[in-house]
């Protein structure tokens, strides 16, 4: 699988993602400039975490016009897999590619620690590693992460099954105290209507080896490498 | 032309900084204050002064970028003859 990380100015997980892709799970990885607008084949595009253009305006607003997501836009449209983590998904987000928006953490301040997240579905290209309703630890660090939509939208996309990871406490429940950000319905994780675009807060690169402090990030990335083989394969 | 635009989260979503603000002025022994919301304001001068064409020019752009409609309104007031 070809795989092309992002670089935005100011992101700052874009080597953690491509030393997950390239040397954990094995793959052909490479970085892409946010100023130019070729994916050179690209088969999963990430936008990886960071700050990208300093937060400035909103978190991601100004990056989801660079050159290079109008690519990424067409990769999608094309049913192309995105993965956008943490400001990646603010970045999906501010550019349509999936619902919603991202407003300040409810307590005001940047949350780094470790959450537990619900596996929600299996049958995406992005959670094929994991077991549907399966409890997961992953890394947060954000300010902006607490996830918001109109009452008819987060109806839709959960009718349509496209939450994908939920903040719950250690026996799976969505409570409150679990609700790290304060996101509407503890969601973490959404996917486009097509599965294709997934974008979430947590950081599954910075949980793909032991020596990292767990390793349930990978799973994510293990499961794609299948999801693109058994993609290829359909295609013939 | 000059174009002030105010952009504002929406009533009914929360707006962390405009709760903490609130907190603090509360603080300080402002005790009527029902809500705040903390918003942003852009000064933007136009090379035109045409009213109607700035009006919908201004427009896009808080569409486009300026404001995320998903969880933000926005105001603008056009303010003519005014020189950067």
């Amino acid at each position: 699988m070809r795989c092309g990380v992002v670089v935005f100015p100011g992101a700052n997980c874009d080597h953690d993602v491509y030393h997950a892709l390239k040397h954990v799970v094995g793959q052909e990885a490479y970085f892409l400039w946010h100023g130019d607008e070729d994916l050179k084949g690209a088969d999963l595009v990430v936008l990886p975490g960071g700050f990208s253009y300093g937060d400035y305006l909103r978190a991601g607003a100004l990056a989801a016009h660079s050159p290079m997501m109008r690519a990424v836009q067409r990769h999608a449209a094309e049913g192309g897999l995105v993965l956008g983590i943490c400001n990646g998904f603010q970045i999906l987000l501010e550019s349509g590619l999936l619902p919603g928006a991202m407003r300040h953490n409810r307590r005001q301040r940047f949350e780094c620690r470790d959450v537990h997240l619900k596996v929600e579905r299996s049958d995406t290209p992005y959670t094929r590693g994991y077991s549907a309703g399966q409890v997961i630890s992953l890394p947060v660090a954000h300010a902006e992460g607490n996830y918001e939509a109109p009452e008819e939208m987060l109806d839709e996309i959960e009718a349509a099954g496209q939450v994908v990871f939920r903040y719950v406490d250690a026996a799976g429940e969505a409570s409150d105290e679990a609700n790290v950000n304060g996101s509407a319905r503890n969601i973490a994780g959404v996917v486009s209507s097509g599965g294709n675009v997934l974008g979430m807060m947590p950081h599954p690169e910075r949980a793909v080896e032991q020596i990292l402090g767990g390793t349930d990030g990978l799973p994510l990335f293990a499961g794609l490498v299948e999801s693109r083989r058994a993609m290829v394969a359909a295609a013939g | 032309m000059l174009a002030k635009v105010t952009v504002y989260p929406r009533r009914e979503i929360l707006d962390p900084q405009g709760k903490a603000i609130q907190g603090a002025l509360e603080g300080l022994g402002f005790d009527q204050v029902d809500q705040v919301r903390a918003g942003k304001s852009f000064e933007i001068h136009l090379d035109t002064t045409d009213a109607g064409q700035a009006g919908e020019m201004v427009g896009e752009m808080c569409e486009k970028l300026l404001a995320n409609t998903v969880v933000e309104d926005y105001e603008v007031e056009l303010v003519e003859g005014d020189e950067p």
